[in-house]
C-alpha cells in the first residue's frame, strides 16, 4: 500500500461508496454509536474544552520547536543503545528498514498497526524482499488476508467490513470454520497470530507519540500486539511520522486522553505503553531497537499555511464524525488517510494532481473542526486548499467564468438589481408550473435532487416591497 | 433600538416571505428598521468555493452598506457567521481590518437578536401543529449560537416541537457544494428527510434559507407532505390556523 489507494476517478470511487449498501450501514452505526460514547468519555474529563486547548498548546509548542525535541530524542535513544534514522522520503524510510531486516537475515516479520508504513510502502518492499510478513491488528489482518483490501478508516481500519465478511475471508483463506460470532473470530485470529509473534525475528511498531526526554515511544493499543511485537521478536523497528513527538511523559499524558476518549470513547485503551531500547538489567525488550523518523513531505507542511494540519494525533474523531465519510466511506478518498484531515493532507503530502477533488468533498459544516481534540481548524483548511486550486487555475474554466461573473453581481447593488429583474423572466425557458426543472451546470446539479421554485418576480422581491414599507426614504 | 435589515441575496431572489416576517417581528417588538439599499451577498458563494479576490468585493461592499448602522440583523445564521470570519479573513489589511471587526461585533442573526439583544423570548406568536427544527451547521458551530432558536419556539403557543434525530448532521447542502457534488450531497439531504419524516411533524422550521430550500426541495421531490417554515414565519404567526396563512412550500 501507498498513500494512493485507487487509481480510478473521485465520481467512480464515490459511486462505488454510494452504492455499498452494507459500508454505508456499518460506517453509520459506527458513526452513531462513537458519537454518544465519546461525549461521554469527554464530558467525564470535566472542561473538554480547557483540555482540547492544552492538547492544541502542547502540539503547536513541540512543532515549533521540533528541531529541539528531535535531536533530544535522537540523543536519548542513542545513549540508551538504540538507533534512530532520519528518512528524508518514503524510499530512504523503507530502504533503511530492508536493510535492517536484510542485515539481521531476518525472515519473519510482524508488525502492529501504523499508518506512516502504508504511506512509506513498507510492506511492498519488504514482501519483495522476501520476507514472510504478518499484520497482528485484527483489522489490518483482516485485511492482509483478503489480499491486502485497503484501510478506510485510520483507526478501525476494516471499519467497512462486518462480521459475515470476516467469516466469509476467514473461512476461504484460512479454512476457519466456525460462526460469525466475533469472539470465534477473534479467538482464531489469535491462535494463528500467538505462533508468529514466537517465531517472529523483527517486530516493526508504529509509534502514537515518541518521548523526547526519555528517549522512548509511546503505544496505544486495545489488543495488547503491539506489545508482543515490541517484546518478544529480538530487533524491533518503530516507525514514526517527524511530527510524532512529545517533550515529556506529562504532555504524553494529556495527549494520551485525548486520544482515547476522541477516538474511541474510552478513558484509556486497554494497553497504554512506553518503551524503547532494553535497558541493562531489564528482563524483556528488544536486543536492538530502531527507530526511523520519517519526514516525506512534512518539512514542507511545517511553517506553512497549513501547519496546524502537522498538530494531528491521528485519533479518528473528524471522521467519526463526517457526514460526508458517513456516505461515500473511506475508500472514496483514494488515499490511507480518509475523511477531512485525509482531504487535508493528502493533496500535501500527494499532490492536487491526484488529489484536487478531496478538499472540495465537504459541505464545510465544521463537525470535524469542531471535534478535533487539538483544534484544527480543518475545513478552514480545506477552504485554504480551495484557494490553492483555484489559483493554480485548476478548477474548469467555465466555473471560473461563472464565479468572476458571481463576484461581480454579489457585490453590486446596481448589477443585483438587474439580476432580480431578469431573474424571474430569464428562468421561464427553464421552467414547468412555476419551478425548475432543468438548467446549464450548476443548475442541473440542484434539480437533479431537490425542486426549485422559480425566483420570485422583481415586484414582489423582499427588496422592492420594503422599499415600498418604508415609504421610499431609504438609501 | 435602531436596527439595519440584512436580507441575505437568497431571501431577496427566492423565499421574501422569510424575509418580511422577520420585519414584521422586529417592528411589533419595537425595533426601528431600515435597509441599507447598497447591500448584496455576503460573499459566502465565492469565498466557500476558494475564489477569494472575488469575495472581498462582495465583503467590501456589506462593510460599506452597513457602515453607518448600530445592529445588523439578518435571517439566516450562515450568512451572519460569514460577516464573523471577515476579521480572519481582512487580517492585517489597514484599510477593511477595523470595518470588518465592527460589521462583526454588531451582527445578529434574527433569533439571536431578540433573545441575546432584546432580552425577549416570548413574541406572542401562535402556531397550531406538530414541528420539527433543524439546526444550521453554520449557525451551531460557526456563529456558535445553538440555543436561541428553541427558546423562542418553546413559547410559540399551540406549537409541538418533536426532536429531530442526529439533529448536528449536516443536510448536505453547503452551498455551490449541493450543486458541484449532487450525488453526496443527496444523500446527505436523503438521510435527513428521513429524520424529518421520522418525527411525524408536518412542519419543518429552520433558522437558514439554504438549508431549508435544500431539504424543503427534496421532500417536495419525493412528494413528502411536509411544509418548510423559516423560523421568523413561525414567531410572525399569530392566531389564524398553519395552513390559512401557509408557509414557504407549496
Amino acid at each position: 500500500m501507498s498513500l494512493k489507494t485507487d487509481n480510478r476517478e473521485f465520481g467512480e470511487r464515490t459511486a462505488d461508496g454510494i452504492g455499498n449498501a452494507f459500508m454505508r450501514s456499518a460506517v453509520s452505526s459506527a458513526q452513531d454509536s462513537l458519537k454518544t460514547r465519546r461525549l461521554t468519555a469527554a464530558t467525564a474529563l470535566g472542561d473538554w474544552e480547557a483540555w482540547r486547548v492544552v492538547g492544541q498548546t502542547i502540539r503547536q509548542h513541540t512543532l515549533q520547536n521540533l528541531d529541539f525535541y528531535l535531536n533530544q530524542l535522537a540523543d536519548n535513544i542513542e545513549a540508551k543503545g538504540g538507533q534512530i534514522y532520519f528518512a528524508a522520503t518514503k524510499e530512504e524510510a523503507s530502504s533503511y528498514i530492508r536493510d535492517v531486516v536484510v542485515s539481521k537475515q531476518a525472515r519473519k516479520i510482524v508488525k502492529s498497526k501504523s499508518m506512516v508504513t502504508e504511506e512509506i510502502e513498507m510492506n511492498k518492499v519488504l514482501l519483495e524482499a522476501g520476507c514472510d510478513l504478518i499484520e497482528t491488528d485484527l483489522g489490518e489482518y483482516i485485511l492482509q488476508i483478503d489480499d491486502w483490501d485497503p484501510p478506510s478508516h485510520i483507526v478501525a481500519p476494516a471499519l467497512h467490513k462486518d462480521r459475515n465478511q470476516i467469516k466469509r475471508v476467514f473461512t476461504e483463506k484460512l479454512g476457519y470454520t466456525g460462526d460469525e460470532s466475533p469472539e470465534k473470530l477473534a479467538r482464531h485470529a489469535r491462535e494463528v497470530l500467538r505462533q508468529k509473534f514466537l517465531e517472529a525475528d523483527v517486530g516493526i511498531t508504529g509509534c502514537n507519540f515518541a518521548v523526547a526526554n526519555m528517549g522512548a515511544i509511546n503505544l496505544v493499543t486495545n489488543e495488547g500486539n503491539g506489545d508482543l511485537t515490541a517484546a518478544i521478536p529480538k530487533t524491533q523497528i518503530a516507525v514514526m511520522g517527524m511530527e510524532r513527538i512529545v517533550p515529556t511523559m506529562e504532555e504524553m499524558e494529556v495527549l494520551d486522553n485525548l486520544l482515547c476518549r476522541s477516538a474511541v470513547g474510552q478513558k484509556l485503551t486497554s494497553y497504554i505503553t512506553v518503551m524503547g531500547p532494553k535497558a541493562a538489567g531489564e528482563s524483556d525488550g528488544p536486543e536492538e531497537f530502531h527507530l526511523v523518523v520519517v519526514d516525506n513531505g512534512r518539512s514542507e507542511i511545517l511553517g506553512s499555511e497549513f501547519n496546524e494540519a502537522l498538530q494531528c494525533i491521528r485519533c479518528g474523531a473528524c471522521l467519526n464524525v463526517c457526514p460526508i465519510y458517513r456516505h461515500i466511506g473511506g475508500h472514496a478518498y483514494g488515499s490511507i488517510y480518509p475523511g477531512p484531515i485525509g482531504a487535508v493532507i493528502t493533496p500535501l503530502l500527494g499532490g492536487y494532481d491526484d488529489y484536487k477533488e478531496l478538499p472540495f468533498a465537504s459541505s464545510l459544516c465544521g463537525a470535524c473542526t469542531d471535534v478535533c481534540p487539538v483544534k484544527i481548524p480543518l475545513h478552514e483548511q480545506l477552504i485554504m486548499h480551495r484557494q490553492n486550486i483555484v489559483k493554480e487555475k485548476r478548477t474548469g474554466a467555465a466555473e471560473r467564468f461563472q464565479m468572476k461573473a458571481a463576484g461581480r453581481l454579489l457585490s453590486s447593488p446596481s448589477m443585483f438589481g438587474k439580476v432580480l429583474r431578469l431573474a424571474n423572466p430569464g428562468s421561464r425557458m427553464m421552467s414547468k408550473h412555476g419551478r425548475i426543472v432543468r438548467g446549464p451546470g450548476l443548475i442541473q446539479g440542484w434539480v437533479g435532487v431537490r425542486d426549485l421554485n422559480q425566483p420570485v418576480k422583481q415586484a414582489d422581491s423582499f427588496r422592492t416591497w420594503m422599499k415600498e414599507r418604508q415609504g421610499g426614504t431609504q438609501q | 433600538m435602531k436596527v439595519s435589515i440584512f436580507s441575505t441575496c437568497l431571501v431577496d431572489l427566492m423565499t421574501p416571505a422569510a424575509g418580511k416576517a422577520m420585519v414584521e417581528v422586529l417592528e411589533r417588538l419595537g425595533c426601528e428598521l431600515d435597509y441599507p439599499a447598497s447591500q448584496v451577498c455576503c460573499g459566502q458563494p465565492t469565498y466557500n468555493s476558494g475564489y477569494l479576490e472575488d469575495s472581498k468585493l462582495a465583503m467590501k461592499n456589506m462593510m460599506l452598506a452597513f457602515e453607518h448602522s448600530d445592529y445588523v440583523v439578518g435571517p439566516s445564521g450562515s450568512c451572519i457567521a460569514m460577516f464573523h470570519e471577515y476579521p480572519k479573513i481582512f487580517k492585517g489589511d489597514p484599510d477593511w481590518e477595523l470595518k470588518a471587526v465592527a460589521l462583526k461585533e454588531k451582527s445578529y442573526e434574527f433569533t439571536q437578536f431578540i433573545v441575546r439583544v432584546l432580552g425577549i423570548t416570548d413574541v406572542g406568536a401562535r402556531l397550531d401543529g406538530t414541528a420539527t427544527y433543524h439546526r444550521s451547521c453554520h449557525m451551531t458551530r460557526l456563529l456558535g449560537e445553538k440555543e436561541t432558536p428553541y427558546q423562542l419556539l418553546e413559547q410559540v403557543r399551540g406549537l409541538q416541537l418533536e426532536p429531530l434525530k442526529n439533529s448536528d448532521n449536516c443536510c448536505g447542502f453547503g452551498g455551490t457544494f449541493s450543486v458541484k457534488m449532487p450525488e453526496i450531497s443527496g444523500q446527505m439531504v436523503d438521510e435527513k428527510c428521513d429524520s424529518v419524516m421520522e418525527t411525524g411533524a408536518d412542519i419543518l422550521i429552520s433558522a437558514d434559507m439554504g438549508c431549508l430550500l435544500n431539504i424543503g426541495g427534496r421532500l417536495s421531490r419525493k412528494g413528502l407532505p411536509v411544509k418548510i417554515m423559516h423560523i421568523a414565519e413561525v414567531l410572525n404567526h399569530t392566531s389564524e390556523p398553519a395552513a390559512a396563512k401557509g408557509g414557504l412550500s407549496s
